[in-house]
């Protein structure tokens, strides 16, 4: 990779997270030579497997729901090794509990609740209605996923089939649920649990999953539109499963690295990138901030989109309107991780051994969920924050020594700029927590011997991810499809000519889906063949 | 007496600062002579300006402008300054021309586009020195230079109300400067620049205008601008100098073939129909576009549009025949397909010669050129009397006037 | 006993602007109105001796102008004045004024930031054509995209044709509009907390929802619709207060033949073999007409005026699901003499518009956050004028009528009933907050009214005091509006039709939902609509 020659890679991928990972594998297989550059000294992203706490190792993505099955194909990951189904508790999906302060917890089993137990019999039968309702809804949507979006003005062949088919999908819904789909697109997740559900905990749940990982309480309009999201994504062929990967997230990041080896894919770690070279509007190679240039003749940037375009372009070569929109592009992350290292496996009084595996999950009410965002809005984090928790050693005794345990929790609102600053914010937040774990683990605090708590702004940090983002990007209305990340550029080209982008910053979005990879490769093969 | 209580309130500053709902047009630095000037007392509208349309002769005004010395308030004009290491560079991105070959001390005309290569606006960019430049327009565009100048070092300022600025135009316009004192004021060349000391500071002089004829056009600071107009008015009183309002200067400003932005074309940020907008090729400004300068905004745009024969307009001087103006008038090819509209239109006087400024569909006005017609209403008493007459494109400026650019420049 | 052509339940803006046009078409038309006036929320009332009170409405806002004229409005004494400014008064004892003027709405802005000066014909650029693209919508019967019907299509041909004439800037930043956060779709364009507040108004004021919001910027283009066709005066009081609007329309409709018939609340909609026949009133009186046309909210209507059983279970089921939130109050003052405020200048022409005193989006979203927690806000944002700065018939000379609208204020209080001792602590809210801005400003207090959503629903009949007889979010705007499947104007009960603000549109004293459902009936009974102007133009 040393050398000046520019013909030497036909492409370079910047960033070696999942996204990065998958598209360079694709464009490998395509028979292009590709070399990936990962700034840390590992693969993975936010995806990869850190030690935290001497013996303790963890990673920040926990749980995984929607790696898509085209890409499990399309890398051929069964064929290496990743068992997909095998979940936490060897064989099943893992389940959801909502824990309950003071009374029974009630539990998802399989994907995304098939059964409920926990509930009223009438509870049941309304979440049973709902929920294949819910997935039915989701469905209409999913054409889109797998694509690049449709643009306007354009006419794109690929666009246009999806919007063909999402109104064909549309259409088989028949009258009075394409109505029903229609008017709910676009409303709140609070107001439709509402109209069809009445245990807090039910409902807490799902408002926590429609706005985990975004700047959204159950009671924004569009915010629905997050449980959709959650919903189109599959596992095994299940809408809406979920596993906690055996092995631990690690294990899917190596399998999906093995693939990109397999596919010849030049993997290299601790290179950093400084700048993308552009001549006369077009990439042909990128600067290390070690000094070195490396030519090629396509770049693809898996990185946030603000930071290939504000800081490895450069604003003075883009256009004034896009390098607005870029800017504002919101990207303010509102998640926090906490991992926790124990000395044993705490004590939630009530969930069942097997369904520790599984995802517990602190969200009471949406009413509680909504409280806990108002706050965020302002700056503040919440004093009664909401999250979900694995404890991934279960499924992954190597992630923690002998009779010790992790506790892996998504929490939510951590502002990204906190007001006060997360200097002195930091502990509080923390014993916010704990004091929240307390009283749905009473004891966890005694067997705690180290907390590390990544507030929005340590993962900015981290992962060199701005805004400590994990969608690189607010998934709301406003931003997905046509414009994510902006407008006029959705689908993976950028204004420079042979620069791409590939990370979750662009459509569909985040989470370990691999999509915006997969779509981003296929967009530049086909652009090559055009030329 | 205690200072403090001479030191006026919050409120009060605020109250002082608020009173611009009690004097809807502001006054310019210049006002008062303006209006000891002003016997017509037409005003219109400028940029919140009160700004004479006449001042006591129209017709008269314009003569000033073609056999004598005029002058003409500017400073409603829009004034950004632009300094700092990477203002040459700032510039360069911003606007279509090459600003690495403006060199310190000219001025050049120039434009700015959007992403989808529509332009916002055209001014004046003057080179004051290796790292400062000063942008003259008409509209607003603070928020969009600001944003242009993300990723550069570069200060931007807005400076309408503290710099004062004036037109000198006409014949003896360079006379009128020598003898009010600028020496060295016969070596400025077309679009040079140079400041010039002034009572207790300094005046930029360009040469520089919106006549298409010899002249001059002069910068102050706000404090110094009676004093200029005082020093400039007693030079010239042999020279003829006369104060002129704004129909004298567009008409002059027609004869010499010179666009105006919402007038002539719809700037893109005030475009509320989005197909009024025009790219620099469709208003004849495309002469500016640079496309081995490197990135500017809105080439992407702008080149594609070329290349792919995307464009939709074309800007045209136009010579019709007869001597009734044509002012929006329709235009059409064979006397009965539309293909545009003039924009302005005037009986040039000097020229003598009915002229016009249109906009035509292509390919009219690009590849097909004759059996062109603007079909006139002339409102007489209470009637249209309409007319169809030949109209012929033309080359602009509509007259060609040597004393504009010989340097140094005659005595006239 | 008498067959009435038609009988329109309650005498609101929209039940007469409905009336009018179908009696105008030769139908044999009553209005029945339950209080001892007409006018609905749009009334002028005096409350207290010398002090006519506009006390629910307060602005005569988007009145299509299509409508005045058909009805001759003007002819039957309606006087429209502009309002002249208006200001969002800061803690720091400032203002941000806002002036019709452009030049010195600039300079204004000016002392605040000068890129937010420069901004702002970028911004009205933006909303303009927004505006543009839906205003012309207003006067048009939305589709059922799930229809096969030739009008349906041929109407979603019409909107998708308009789509399809937009740039895809403009598309992209259109399907932003109906998704965004009026706060987020500010921050695009200002910097200054104070000017994005004096923007937000328009985005939070009738709905329950927050400036952060997503979906906020619609309701910006809901307030702004009425200026596209530059009607001067979208925005304005009546003279002689609200009640003017409706007196006017209830003249207009007298003058045309129309019978009008007060103190006469109806409890039934009689529905015989699925077709409505008459109504029946609270004393137990029957009277019968062929159509029965309902200017109740759509809560109200078929949940309390249909019985169960005439309904089928999903619209039933839709009904229940629509969305009516009550979020604002109102407090009516009545003064002996005109209020200070020392921050603006006596003259000051904001003083004859309306006046805020929440200057940044964070103080009107926390306002949102205690309305979600069921309380009415600590820290309210008000919307608050004094029409007899320009209109000397609505107090004596000297004295002065001030109308607030409060936001927010639940329909309920954690849950429970408002009480009285509720409706005085919401009172002293409201007028602690202008106590802060207006030195004195308690001792001036004659007289006052406070209107918690309590009040608004007894008195006019909407349900949770909802002033736009339903949430403005896309789940119930077009086609959802009321409930899809429904968003013609019609029911499932034969010959009963809805013309409220629940309907499309959607509220503000508009009238176009009253004039489309005329056009919906009159098209039903095949009879002519030529008195109708069709709605302007947009070019």
């Amino acid at each position: 990779m040393t050398s000046s020659d520019r013909t030497v890679w036909d492409a370079i991928v910047i960033g070696g997270g999942h996204n990065g990972l998958i598209c360079a594998t694709l464009l490998a297989k395509g028979r292009r030579n590709v070399l990936l550059l990962e700034a840390n000294a590992e693969m993975g992203g936010a995806a990869r497997t850190e030690e935290f706490f001497p013996g303790f190792r963890d990673s920040t993505a926990h749980v995984l729901n929607r790696l898509h099955p085209e890409v499990v194909k399309a890398l051929d990951l069964e064929e290496l090794g990743l068992d997909l189904l095998r979940g936490a508790s060897g064989s099943t999906f893992a389940p959801s509990v909502v824990l309950s302060k003071d009374g029974a917890p009630l539990t998802l089993h399989g994907a995304y609740g098939e059964t409920l137990t926990g509930a009223s019999a009438a509870e049941q039968a309304a979440w049973k209605d709902l929920r294949v309702q819910l997935l039915r809804y989701a469905g209409v949507l999913k054409p889109f996923l797998s694509r690049r979006p449709p643009e306007f003005g354009s006419r794109s062949p690929g666009g246009l089939a999806a919007l063909g088919q999402a109104a064909l999908a549309m259409k088989r819904l028949g009258r009075e649920d394409m109505r029903d789909f229609l008017r709910v697109l676009l409303m709140n997740v609070h107001d439709l649990l509402d109209e069809q559900l009445s245990d807090d905990r039910l409902k807490g749940l799902l408002a926590f999953d429609a706005v985990l990982g975004s700047h959204l309480g159950p009671r924004s309009p569009t915010s629905l539109l997050g449980l959709y999201y959650r919903l189109a994504g599959e596992i095994g062929g299940a809408p809406g499963a979920q596993v906690v990967p055996k092995g631990g997230m690690g294990a899917v990041i190596a399998t999906i690295r093995a693939a990109a080896e397999h596919a010849g894919v030049a993997l290299c770690t601790g290179a950093s990138v400084a700048k993308i070279v552009v001549e006369s509007g077009r990439a042909v190679g990128l600067a290390l901030a070690s000094g070195e240039e490396i030519h090629a003749d396509t770049i693809v940037s898996a990185v946030n989109p603000t930071t290939t375009l504000l800081t490895l372009v450069g604003a003075p070569l883009l256009d004034t309107g896009l390098v607005r929109k870029v800017k504002n592009i919101r990207m303010k992350g509102d998640v926090a991780k906490l991992n926790l290292a124990l000395d044993g496996v705490p004590d939630f009084p009530g969930v069942a051994a097997q369904d520790l595996h599984g995802r517990l999950v602190i969200a009471p009410s949406p009413d509680h969920v909504e409280r806990a965002f108002n706050p965020a809005k302002y700056g503040e984090f919440s004093p009664e924050p909401v999250m979900e928790i694995t404890l991934p050693s279960l499924t992954d005794p190597s992630l923690a020594p002998q009779d010790g345990c992790i506790l892996s929790a998504n929490v939510q609102y951590a502002p990204y700029a906190l007001k006060e600053g997360w200097e002195t914010g930091k502990p509080k937040f923390l014993a916010a927590i704990m004091a929240q774990l307390e009283a749905h683990a009473p004891g966890i605090g005694r067997l705690a011997r180290h907390a590390e708590l990544l507030t929005p702004a340590d993962i900015e940090v981290r992962y060199l991810m701005p805004g400590g983002h994990w969608h690189h990007g607010e998934l709301q209305a406003d931003q997905m499809l046509f414009s994510r990340p902006v407008s006029g550029w959705s689908g993976y080209d950028t204004p420079i000519e042979r620069l791409y982008l590939a990370g979750a910053g662009s459509h569909p979005g985040g989470g370990i889906s691999g999509l915006p990879g997969l779509n981003a490769a296929r967009r530049i093969l086909a652009a090559r063949a055009e030329r | 007496m205690n200072i403090s209580t001479l030191k006026p309130s919050p409120t009060q500053v605020w109250q002082i600062a608020q009173s611009h709902f009690r004097t809807l047009r502001a006054d310019t630095p210049f006002q008062p002579r303006i209006d000891a000037a002003a016997k017509t007392n037409e005003w219109y509208n400028w940029s919140g300006y009160r700004a004479p349309h006449s001042l006591w002769d129209e017709e008269l005004e314009y003569f000033a402008i073609r056999s004598q010395a005029a002058l003409f308030d500017i400073s409603p004009m829009t004034k950004y300054r632009i300094e700092g290491p990477e203002a040459e560079a700032f510039c360069n991105r911003l606007t279509l021309r090459d600003v690495t070959r403006l060199k310190p001390g000219r001025v050049h005309y120039t434009a700015w586009c959007d992403d989808q290569g529509f332009v916002l606006d055209d001014g004046t960019l003057f080179r004051l020195s290796p790292d400062r430049f000063r942008l003259c327009c008409q509209g607003r565009h603070l928020p969009w230079l600001l944003d242009s100048a993300i990723g550069f070092t570069v200060r931007i300022g807005e400076e309408t109300e503290q710099v004062a600025g004036l037109a000198l135009q006409g014949p003896t316009s360079f006379a009128v400067l020598r003898d009010a004192g600028f020496a060295g004021i016969e070596r400025l060349k077309p679009f040079d620049l140079a400041d010039f000391a002034h009572e207790s500071g300094a005046v930029t002089i360009s040469r520089t205008g919106f006549t298409g004829d010899l002249g001059y056009e002069l910068f102050v600071e706000r404090e110094l601008a009676l004093p200029l107009w005082d020093r400039l008015m007693v030079a010239g009183q042999l020279h003829g100098i006369r104060p002129i309002g704004y129909a004298a200067l567009d008409r002059a400003r027609i004869e010499a073939g010179l666009i105006v932005a919402n007038a002539d074309f719809t700037a893109a940020q005030q475009a509320v129909r989005a197909d009024r907008q025009r790219l620099p090729y469709e208003i004849g400004l495309g002469f500016m576009v640079d496309a081995d300068k490197g990135h500017f905004n809105g080439r992407r745009a702008i080149l594609d549009a070329r290349a792919g024969k995307k464009l939709r307009y074309v800007l045209v001087g136009l010579e019709i025949e007869g001597n009734i103006p044509a002012e929006h008038a329709i235009v059409y090819h064979k006397k009965n397909r539309e293909v545009g509209l003039v924009s302005a239109a005037i009986w040039a006087p000097t020229a003598k010669k009915s002229v016009a400024i249109a906009s035509l569909r292509r390919p009219f006005g690009d590849l097909i050129l004759d059996d062109l017609w603007v079909e006139i209403y002339a409102m007489r008493e209470l009637r249209y009397e309409r007319v169809m007459k030949r109209a012929r494109i033309v080359p602009r400026p509509f007259i060609r006037l040597e004393r504009r650019s010989a340097t140094p420049p005659a005595d006239f | 006993m008498k067959t009435w052509d038609v009988i329109v339940i309650g005498g609101g803006h929209n039940g007469l602007v409905n009336a009018c046009y179908l009696q105008r078409a030769g139908l044999d038309v009553l209005v029945v109105e339950k209080n001892d006036w007409v006018g609905g929320a749009a009334s002028s009332r005096e409350l207290t001796p010398g002090f006519l009170y506009s006390n629910c409405s307060y602005v005569c806002s988007l009145f299509r102008p299509e409508i005045m004229r058909d009805l001759e409005l003007p002819r039957f004494g309606l006087q429209v004045i502009a309002y002249e400014g208006g200001a969002v008064l800061t803690q720091d004892g400032d203002y941000l004024g806002n002036y019709r003027d452009h030049d010195a709405h600039r300079r204004e802005f000016a002392r605040f930031s000068k890129r937010d000066a420069e901004a702002y014909d970028r911004y009205a650029r933006d909303v303009t054509r927004q505006c543009r693209f839906i205003q012309p919508l207003l006067m048009r019967t939305a589709p059922d995209p799930t229809s096969l019907k030739p009008r349906d299509l041929g109407e979603l041909l019409y909107l998708g044709k308009k789509f399809a004439g937009l740039t895809a800037e403009e598309m992209a930043l259109t399907l932003r509009f109906w998704t965004i956060s009026i706060s987020d779709f500010l921050d695009e364009y200002f910097e200054t907390d104070v000017i994005k507040a004096n923007f937000s108004i328009s985005g939070i004021i009738g709905t329950a929802l927050g400036p952060m919001s997503p979906g906020t910027a619609y309701v910006l283009l809901h307030h702004y619709m009425g200026e596209v066709d530059g009607s001067v005066g979208a925005w304005g009081y009546a003279r002689g207060g609200m009640g003017a609007v409706t007196r006017a329309l209830a003249a207009s409709f007298q003058a045309s033949g129309g019978t009008i018939r007060t103190g006469a609340e109806v409890e039934k909609v009689c529905v015989k073999s699925g077709k409505a026949k008459g109504v029946v009133f609270a004393g137990g009186e029957e009277i019968y007409g062929k159509l029965i046309v309902s200017n109740a909210d759509v809560k109200r209507t078929f949940l309390k005026l249909v019985e169960e059983k005439e309904l089928p279970d999903i619209f039933l089921r839709r009904v229940k699901n629509f969305k009516i939130r009550g979020s604002s109050g109102k407090v009516n003052i009545a003064l002996d003499s005109m209020p200070e405020f020392p921050a603006l200048p006596k003259d000051s022409p904001c003083l004859r518009g309306d006046l805020h005193f929440t200057d940044t989006v964070e103080r009107m979203e926390r306002a949102y956050d205690d309305w979600k927690a069921g309380r009415w806000s600590v820290d309210p944002f008000l919307d608050m004028m004094i029409p007899t700065t320009i209109d000397p018939t609505m107090a004596a000379p000297g004295k002065h009528f001030m109308s607030c609208f409060v936001q927010y204020a639940p329909p309920k209080v954690e849950g429970r009933d408002w009480t009285d001792a509720d409706r005085d602590a919401f009172a002293e809210t409201v007028i602690s907050q202008i106590a802060d801005y207006s030195p004195g400003f308690r001792d001036r207090i004659v007289h006052m009214e406070v209107r918690t959503p309590r009040e608004l629903e007894a008195e006019v009949g909407l349900t949770e005091g909802n002033i736009f007889q339903g949430e403005l979010t896309f789940d119930q705007l077009l086609f959802n509006r009321p409930v899809p499947g429904f968003a013609q104007y019609r029911s499932p009960v034969n010959g009963l039709y809805i013309c409220g603000s629940s309907t499309h549109p959607g509220g503000g004293v508009m009238g176009a939902p009253g004039r489309n459902a005329a056009k919906e009936i009159l098209r039903d009974l095949a009879r002519s609509d030529h008195h109708m102007s069709p709605a302007h133009d947009v070019i």
